[in-house]
């Protein structure tokens, strides 16, 4: 086998493992943390609370148009963590191979890693490589763990959410979702959907220095804008009101969602998030949004409303209805 | 009607008798207790009559023979709106009574008494209301014993003023003096009103500003200007405009965001009609009915009607004034204006004047008002007639609350909820069948809460509190999931297609076994797949799958349904390969890029469930025929082509399209490959529809000819909503009864969606017997 692929030998901890850590990891992280490689990483921190998220990124193919799993596993953390008030500022990665896995791919892989974390502003200070038997993943997943400061003047939460209050989000709903579906079904759509996967640290840490009216951020993955409005309403037992009119769905998701039969609202995004804010704030935090490059297509799209844990949707026709989380695909109800 | 029954006559033969009488059915509110005066006045006989919550209950005193002859006329010729379902009589001792007399309404715990459905303007007072000598002149409310409103208007029983939406305007001295006098045509009428007590009408434009003048002037010249108004009638708001004008047409469709589903109109009188219709005497007797449904007719194509009011049609929705308002606004210049239901796309029609300032603001540019308040919301009625049947389309205002008979017995109350769609419910009890209004589409907040509070209406005009429920075994149906959320000690999931077939048997008198033929939309299988070309045997309580149209996946699930394009693409893919490829390149090339992305979902299966109905076939066959690819409204590409038939005498001796017996399928590929050589060859696509209509027949007879001969049954329903098809269900008709078989189709309930929740019902009652007794 030649040795531009990866082996069962590169995850059982001896000298190809060795020459992996050296010559891929240490040259892509450079953090101070992780080039001392000992066991664990001592850690200085500022002043907070102290923010903890992980997750496991498993995303099948795992280079996507707009990005690719390893950006996709900065981002995932990085957005955990910034939509909890928190700025985030340690990874940790832990690496799952296929055995057979080109070289090339995981530099490829690590590389994107690299420029998201440089992008995001954190730094890798701890990781782990493991092999599995070919066959047993699609190439590649990977898990981090990411820890972020919570400022002491941050106080985010469903305690402050009061009816009136509105909804933002930063852009178009089901880019990622649709490419990742597009791309496996090898459905090629005129004008190439893209992933909107992007770390969201930095859109966020500009509206709420500017806007103390925030109230609550969600980030919107997997189940969409909907799931995460549903999961609100139920932890508040407050009703939320979503306009169909106003928010944002690019013409070419919208297009694709039609044909496919999906509703954009419920699809998986990587670079989106929605904000509860005071009514009073929310013009200004849609203009402090707009500014940002991630926020151009920002939009006020519903409000807080005092009731049941419901998530309504106006429709363009004037009828509203009732939104629930998805258990499968829908069945037509047209007779 | 029941035998005399009672104890033994106590009276001595020639002398004083006592009667009583009770009499059940549609007796309240339709003039009875008057009548009953009258002839107790006629016969000379005592006693007293009055309303209690079982119906109408009597005691006649007098000689014997004037009694019998009381009774006798009584059961005979009730007034012209009662129908007696139920007469009691008992004899009893004299009471020596020294007087008639009308006792006034009392309750009961039982609720038997039915509220009458309304009634629509009865020729008296449309002549008093243009009579300028009348007390009634120009006032649109007007109304008596024989006509007015009913249902819409009754909160509660008994029906009694105090318990409809007149108990706030306090009846004037005139209008008192006639609802008491016993001689009156307007005894005892509860809606009895007149300028000076009743309810008031006023015009206000879209600000709310009332509008000063006359407001039948006001109206004629606003219409004639091409301007939209918003009527509250019976059961509902109108949005109303001048027919005969095409840019006003035009302008409420777009205001309405409705582009092509045809217009209901409102023409003057019967001549008016007839001027732009073609009218048959039983179109006629519909059209004039005290329950004045909306009658789809045969535009007449030389009478210049604007091709706006029901575009790709031949048809057209008309219907007479039925209230003194409707009357009063088209006995002006205008003589057809467009009645379409007020309401937003999809919503429930509009009934409240807060919210039809809300929902209708940006359609309406004026409104005109009453201070009446509708309390049950009913649309109009829609019927045809097939052949020499009248037939539903929707069944409501005029006809409900009247129960249909069907063939079941004691037992618990039973609810069937009803589809997703057309949605309408049906409460059994002791084999009579309460089919509820229109309640129309569920899948918005707005239309589930027109179904919740309709539901609890009706269950509380009836005093009834179900206890038995079926519903549709669909897991996402609105109305399933109310269903599941109600109070009730059993409940049945009732596939879809065996509601169809049971509503029909019931509503023929008929529990099975039978042959059923349900030709229909998309309803859920019990195998997962959506169902709708059904061969099914079964009764009340079960049923067997013997024949069904093959399978093709529905690229995007329901959104193929809206672009029946991609239906044929999934037709022509799944029955004719790469032959069929090219055929869907060369007919729908224009799609492009769309096209080969929908034949990979469906070559994929990507979201594309499994669909094989009848609706579907329609949908693929219009879409190959370029009669409509996309479709604006639920049926639209179905109903064109089934417009574009030749007539049937001439249409039935062309032969059908070949198709094939695959086991329990019925394979189309056949089909499609003559109609597509046929569509090559230029032939025309009248004589395509038409083949291809004839197919759909041939494949239904022969499939119900083979279940006939391996069960020996003899009778076949025809339920689903494709059978609203007049040359479908005209041919399928003679060519089932020609093999000898008794055909059984829908008459009192619509064959659609509509008449679901029957069959549900039906099916719920005989499963709760079997299981739960
Ligand atoms: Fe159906
Ligand atoms: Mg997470
Ligand atoms: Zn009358
Ligand atoms: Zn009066």
């Amino acid at each position: 086998m030649a040795q531009d692929v990866i082996l069962l030998a590169h995850g059982d901890g001896g000298a190809l493992t060795y020459r992996l850590v050296k010559d891929l990891f240490l040259r892509y992280f450079p953090g101070q943390a992780l080039q001392a490689l000992t066991d664990a990483a001592a850690l200085d921190l500022p002043a907070g609370r102290l923010a903890v998220s992980t997750d496991a990124f498993v995303v099948s193919p795992p280079f996507f148009p707009g990005g690719d799993i390893g950006k996709l596993a900065v981002c995932g953390t990085v957005n955990d963590l910034a939509v909890s008030g928190a700025r985030p500022l340690y990874l940790t990665a832990s690496f799952l191979l296929e055995e057979g896995l080109s070289l090339a791919d995981l530099e490829r892989v690590v590389a994107s890693m690299a420029a998201t974390c440089r992008e995001a502003g954190v730094e890798i200070v701890a990781g782990d490589t493991k092999v599995v038997e070919r066959g047993k993943l699609d190439r590649i997943f990977i898990s981090t763990t990411g820890v972020g400061i919570i400022p002491p003047e941050v106080d985010l939460g469903y305690h402050r959410v009061a009816p009136g209050d509105r909804i933002l989000v930063n852009g178009g709903m089901g880019e990622h979702g649709l490419a990742i579906l597009a791309l496996r079904s090898g459905l090629d759509f005129a004008g190439q959907l893209k992933s909107d996967c992007a770390p969201l640290n930095g859109i966020i840490a500009d509206l709420l220095a500017a806007v103390p009216g925030v109230k609550l951020m969600r980030d919107l993955t997997r189940g969409g804008l909907v799931t995460a409005a549903k999961e609100i309403a139920l932890a508040t037992g407050k009703d939320l009101l979503l306009e169909e009119e106003a928010i944002p769905v690019s013409g070419l998701v919208r297009g694709a969602a039609d044909l496919l039969g999906l509703d954009p609202l419920y699809l998986a995004n990587e670079g989106k998030f929605m904000a509860i804010v005071a009514p009073e704030e929310a013009e200004k935090a849609l203009a402090v949004l707009r500014q940002h490059p991630l926020g151009k297509e920002a939009a006020i799209v519903g409000e807080v409303r005092e009731g049941k844990g419901n998530v309504y949707l106006r429709t363009a026709f004037g009828g509203t209805k009732l939104m629930d989380m998805l258990a499968g695909a829908p069945l037509p109800r047209i007779c | 009607m029941v035998p005399v029954a009672g104890r033994a006559a106590s009276a001595e033969k020639g002398g004083r008798v006592r009667y009583r009488l009770t009499v059940k059915g549609t007796v309240q509110g339709v003039g009875f207790r008057p009548f009953v005066y009258h002839l107790a006045m006629k016969y000379g006989l005592k006693g007293f009559v009055r309303n209690d919550a079982q119906g109408v209950y009597v005691e006649v005193e007098g000689g014997e023979e004037e009694v019998k002859r009381f009774c006798k006329e009584l059961r005979q010729h009730p007034p012209r709106l009662a129908r007696i379902a139920e007469l009691l009589v008992e004899v009893l001792p004299p009471a020596g009574y020294s007087a008639f007399e009308i006792d006034s309404s009392r309750a009961a715990p039982e609720k038997e008494a039915l509220v009458p459905p309304d009634v629509a303007i009865c020729p008296d007072c449309a002549r008093e209301i243009f009579d300028p000598e009348n007390r009634h002149y120009l006032y649109p409310f007007t109304n008596c014993t024989n006509c007015g409103p009913r249902f819409t208007i009754v909160r509660e029983l008994p029906y009694d003023r105090a318990r409809t939406s007149m108990a706030s305007f306090p009846m004037c001295p005139d209008c008192s003096r006639e609802y008491h006098d016993p001689l009156d045509r307007r005894f005892h009428a509860q809606p009895v009103a007149c300028p000076r007590c009743g309810p008031q009408l006023e015009l206000y434009d879209a600000q709310g500003r009332s509008v000063e003048g006359d407001w039948r002037e006001n109206c004629w010249e606003l219409l004639r200007a091409g301007k939209i108004l918003a009527v509250k009638g019976l059961g509902g708001f109108h949005l109303a405009c001048n027919a005969l004008d095409p840019r006003a047409v035009a302008l409420l469709r777009q205001r309405k965001r409705r582009p092509h589903k045809p217009l209901a109109v409102m023409a003057r009188d019967v001549e008016v009609v007839r001027r732009f219709c073609e009218l048959g005497p039983l179109e006629e007797e519909l059209l004039t009915s005290p329950a004045a449904p909306i009658v789809v007719l045969k535009r007449r194509p030389e009478a210049g009607l604007p091709e706006e009011l029901a575009p790709g049609l031949k048809t057209l929705g008309v219907m007479l004034p039925y209230t003194p308002l409707h009357l009063l606004l088209l006995q002006g210049p205008l003589p057809l204006l467009v009645m379409t239901s007020g309401n937003r796309s999809g919503l429930p029609l509009c009934k409240d004047n807060e919210r039809a300032w809300e929902e209708l603001g940006d359609i309406a540019d004026y409104f005109l008002i009453h201070n009446r308040d509708i309390v049950n919301r009913c649309d109009d009625s829609v019927v045809a007639v097939m052949g020499d049947t009248p037939v539903f389309y929707r069944r409501s205002r005029g006809y409900v609350p009247q129960p249909v008979k069907v063939p079941t017995g004691e037992g618990p109350v039973v609810l069937g909820i009803g589809g997703e769609m057309k949605n309408t419910f049906c409460l059994l009890r002791r084999g009579e069948a309460f089919l509820s209004q229109h309640i129309g589409e569920l899948d918005t907040v707005e239309g589930e809460e027109n179904l919740k509070t309709s539901l609890e209406n009706f269950t509380r005009l009836l005093g009834v509190k179900p206890e038995v429920i079926g519903y549709d075994l669909h897991p996402d149906y609105r109305s399933s999931r109310l269903a599941r959320e109600l109070e009730a000690k059993y409940r049945f999931a009732v596939q879809h297609h065996h509601a169809h077939m049971a509503s029909c048997l019931a509503e023929n008198g008929v529990e099975g076994p039978a042959i059923g033929v349900i030709l229909d939309g998309t309803g859920y299988g019990t195998d997962g797949c959506l169902w709708g070309f059904e061969i099914l045997t079964g009764d009340f309580s079960r049923f067997e799958r013997h024949y069904h149209l093959a399978y093709v996946p529905l690229p995007g699930g329901e959104a193929a349904i809206k672009h029946p394009w991609r239906i044929a693409v999934s037709y022509l893919l799944t029955f004719l390969g790469e032959e069929g490829r090219e055929w869907s390149r060369r007919l729908f090339g224009a799609k492009e890029q769309e096209l080969s992305l929908v034949e990979k979902i469906i070559t994929q299966r990507i979201n594309a469930p499994l669909a094989c109905g009848c609706g579907r076939l329609f949908d693929a066959v219009a879409a190959l025929l370029g009669v409509r690819w996309e479709i604006s409204y639920e049926g639209q590409a179905a109903i064109e082509l089934g417009e574009m038939v030749l007539p049937l005498e001439k249409g039935k001796r062309l032969p059908p399209y070949p198709f094939a017996f695959g086991g329990e399928e019925i394979s189309p590929a056949p089909l499609f490959l003559e109609l597509l050589a046929d569509l090559a060859r230029g032939e025309d696509k009248r004589i395509i529809s038409t083949r291809f209509h004839n197919t759909v027949v041939a494949m239904v007879r022969e499939a119900v000819a083979r279940v006939a001969r391996s069960t020996g049954l003899t009778a076949v329903a025809l339920s689903g909503g494709t059978w609203q098809n007049p040359y479908l269900f005209a041919l399928a008709r003679e060519s089932l009864e020609a093999l000898g078989l008794k055909v059984l189709y829908h008459r009192q309930v619509p064959a659609n969606d509509g008449g679901l929740c029957l069959g549900q019902a039906a099916v719920a009652y005989k499963r709760w017997w079997e299981e739960c007794v």
